[in-house]
């Protein structure tokens, strides 16, 4: 259906945009022209995105509190981030005497440079990647753990201990949900046998009676991205996951010293985080910007991309607005004592069904196994005591 | 030797040179991430993508953090107040004109300089996989077992020493 | 089920999302500025001075005896005493406040200055709305801002203006029936005229 002409242009408008573009310009520079423009459309586009999401999250998380939402700011509050926009920008610029200034004024540009390169590496539609890197799924790891290193230094250079102990928490934190991030992701690369996010793609673009071969559709996949979400959601420090700044104990966790501009960047930062990493759960798990049904092949790629990416923002407030904060200690029992076992559980299923081959016996025998290690590993912890409702020693 | 390679390689000296040179130990573990940096700019620029990325998300996200969390929970990140150098940095000098020796020793006589240098491979990732899980597989599987040993004694170092696993 | 609690949860919340927007009264958010709540009877923001009679400068039954500037825990109440005096409601001749300024900006509307007072001659207000562009002087309500009548405080406190207003009627029965005849007109009504001039 990709064939029919009008189809394949509106598929591929950006694409042809961008080259009418650059045909414009004289022959030598033309590359680099063209990265340029690329890198300055997505500089452009997920901010804008950004925007939009703070209102979707305001304006939702009202509606799940059975509140309103903001709504004074042009008809339905829609103005609002552009109001949110203007005073953080406007903001007076604080820098603690005691802070370490170099530091300090590092931390926030680091974080927002390195967000926004994970978004090279993303197939945003058919061919729509800025660049088709061999090891595209290492480099976006490689780029991601950086970012620790940004919130640290944030929280160290503030020289107060909320910052501190907020950055120390976030990068233990995000160390350890890394683990079961890559490994959700390992399981991809196992099936797939590539690296490169436009082969795994390329490789759940395919239907079978009209569905598509995506991998949340396999018992490995399911478990899978289940653990990718619950890890992006650590990675992303959201909530329930949010103690890095819980401001019931730490008033904003590393970025307590940072006011306008800098505290603009933190937040935004936060958010294109979340959206690079929905964006990689959508390219492994839910078939990039393939679309759900054959018979919507004719709707554009990059459509799909962004509605999953929209989709997966909203499970995210979703979750933001349901779930309390947890403790530190659950949270890191958690990752180590639950959501690492039951990805190498994963893993191992993964090499099952990749050696199984076609039938019937491989979804039942993946499925069994997955549940099986699920209910047990459960049952084991809530015995134990780390889950489960709370038991209060002295207040019975 | 490019234009990219020459701003890389000061970028790296400069991480390294600060590093030893700063005298807050804090300031010290960050510019030896910029160093870390520079290597894996250097490895990318070789187009040695495994390498570069590796050296990022090993070096970087973890080596770096790992060196930031010793410093901060082991003693206090101020500035000593005697100086950063110790008293023998003349053998700590010495030492360390040894290894260049040795390593310069080395990649000079390594195949990268022979005449005929024009045949080497482009290593994609897959090949290197393949190599790991084919040819490599002992090398693999006991630095995995040692890692593993290491792993288990740090959890027996940590445990309470009454034997209780809180 | 290991995980059911996190899917309830999520349900609960979708149901709020959703129901929001189909059944008005999940959503009790009352819109201020266009949209206003009575406030409850028992409702107090500042104290008042509460005065008797049409003319509030004659009428004030504050005596300046300084119990709720003393009492004050913050202290945002200031009193001058008058060096001549001027009969009160029944009148008696008393002191009188030459000067009662009230910080808003310092009160903490504890209500001890309407507990201390021996004459109900100060009462706590209903009125929020004083926000101003001048948060020194704008925030001083003097007598003249303070003074309201014993109409208003009927209007805004029913319940206790009435039960104020028969235990003072009593106290002026039983202090008028001591004194004998002078004041025995005035006492026997609730909301006496103010003395004729002064």
């Amino acid at each position: 259906m990709i064939d029919h002409p009008i189809v394949y242009q509106a598929d591929q408008i950006f694409v042809l945009l961008k080259h009418w573009l650059i045909g414009q310009l004289p022959s030598s520079v033309q590359p680099a022209a063209g990265v340029l423009l690329s890198v300055v459309v997505i500089i452009c586009l997920f901010p804008a995105l950004f925007a939009v999401t703070t209102i979707i999250e305001r304006k939702g998380l009202g509606r799940m509190q059975n509140r309103l939402g903001p709504n004074r700011t042009g008809p339905f509050g829609i103005l609002q981030p552009i109001a949110d926009g203007i005073k953080s920008l406007t903001k007076e610029d604080i820098v603690p005497t005691s802070a370490d200034g170099v530091v300090h004024f590092l931390a926030p540009v680091l974080l927002v440079v390195v967000v926004f390169m994970g978004f090279a590496v993303l197939p945003m539609g058919r061919n729509m990647a800025l660049t088709d890197m061999d090891a595209g799924l290492l480099f976006f790891f490689a780029i991601g753990a950086s970012t620790e290193l940004s919130v640290f230094m944030a929280g160290w250079s503030s020289r107060n201990k909320y910052s501190l102990l907020g950055a120390m928490r976030a990068v233990a934190q995000m160390i350890s949900y890394e683990v079961p991030l890559l490994l959700s992701s390992v399981a991809v690369v196992m099936i797939t046998g590539s690296l490169s996010l436009n082969k795994i793609v390329e490789a759940q673009n395919h239907y079978t009676w009209g569905l598509p071969h995506w991998y949340i559709f396999t018992p490995w996949g399911l478990a899978g991205f289940l653990i990718f979400c619950i890890a992006a959601t650590a990675e992303t420090n959201r909530s329930p996951f949010d103690l890095p700044e819980g401001e019931s104990e730490l008033v904003a966790g590393y970025h307590t010293e940072y006011s306008g501009f800098k505290f603009a960047l933190f937040f935004l930062g936060e958010y294109v985080g979340m959206f690079s990493i929905s964006g990689l759960g959508a390219t492994l798990f839910l078939g990039g910007w393939s679309a759900p049904l054959q018979i919507l092949n004719f709707i554009p790629s990059w459509f799909w991309f962004f509605s999953k990416l929209m989709a997966a923002i909203c499970v995210f407030i979703w979750m933001r607005g349901t779930f309390p904060r947890l403790r530190q200690d659950q949270l890191m029992n958690f990752a180590w004592k639950f959501c690492l076992p039951l990805v190498l559980t994963n893993l191992f299923v993964t090499a099952l069904w990749r050696f199984l081959g076609e039938g019937w016996l491989r979804w039942a025998l993946c499925t069994a196994i997955l549940v099986v290690v699920y209910v047990a590993m459960a049952r084991a912890e809530m015995r134990s005591g780390h889950f489960g409702s709370r038991r209060y020693r002295y207040a019975e | 030797m490019t234009f990219a390679f020459y701003v890389i390689a000061a970028l790296t000296v400069a991480g390294g040179l600060a590093a030893v040179l700063l005298r807050n130990t804090v300031h010290c573990a960050l510019a030896v991430t910029i160093a870390f940096a520079g290597l894996a700019m250097l490895f990318l620029d070789l187009d040695a993508q495994f390498a570069g990325f590796a050296q990022i998300l090993v070096y970087i996200g973890a080596v770096a953090i790992l060196i930031v969390f010793a410093i901060l929970l082991t003693r206090n990140s101020e500035t000593p107040r005697d100086g950063v150098f110790s008293r023998n940095w003349f053998a700590g000098l010495f030492v360390a004109a040894a290894i260049f020796a040795v390593l310069g020793w080395a990649v000079l006589h390594s195949i990268a300089v022979l005449p005929n240098h024009a045949a080497v491979p482009a290593v994609t990732v897959a090949q290197i996989g393949q190599a790991l899980v084919g040819r490599y597989v002992l090398p693999l599987e006991i630095v995995a077992l040692l890692l593993t040993a290491a792993m288990i004694g740090a959890v027996i170092i940590a445990l309470d020493e009454k034997g209780r696993t809180k | 089920m290991f995980g059911e609690g996190i899917l309830k949860g999520l349900a609960e919340t979708a149901k709020n999302f959703f129901g929001s927007y189909v059944s008005a009264d999940r959503l009790t958010t009352v819109e201020y500025p266009e949209k206003r709540l009575e406030p409850i009877e028992a409702a107090r923001v500042f104290p008042f001075l509460v005065y008797d009679g049409g003319d509030w400068q004659a009428g004030l039954r504050c005596v300046a005896c300084q119990i709720c500037e003393k009492e004050c825990p913050p202290k945002c109440i200031y009193i001058e005493k008058s060096k001549d005096k001027k009969p009160d409601a029944v009148g008696k001749m008393q002191f009188y406040p030459t000067r009662f300024d009230i910080d808003v900006s310092v009160c903490m509307s504890c209500q001890i200055c309407v507990e201390v007072c021996p004459f109900d001659a100060i009462k706590m207000d209903k009125l929020f709305e004083l926000a101003t562009d001048d948060r020194f002087g704008g925030l001083i309500l003097d007598r003249g801002m303070l003074a309201k009548s014993n109409q208003y405080f009927h209007g805004i406190h029913p319940t206790e203006a009435a039960e104020v207003d028969a235990r003072l009627t009593a106290e002026r029965a039983k202090s008028a029936a001591k004194a004998g005849a002078p004041a025995a007109k005035d006492a026997g009504r609730p909301q006496p005229p103010p003395p004729g001039e002064k």
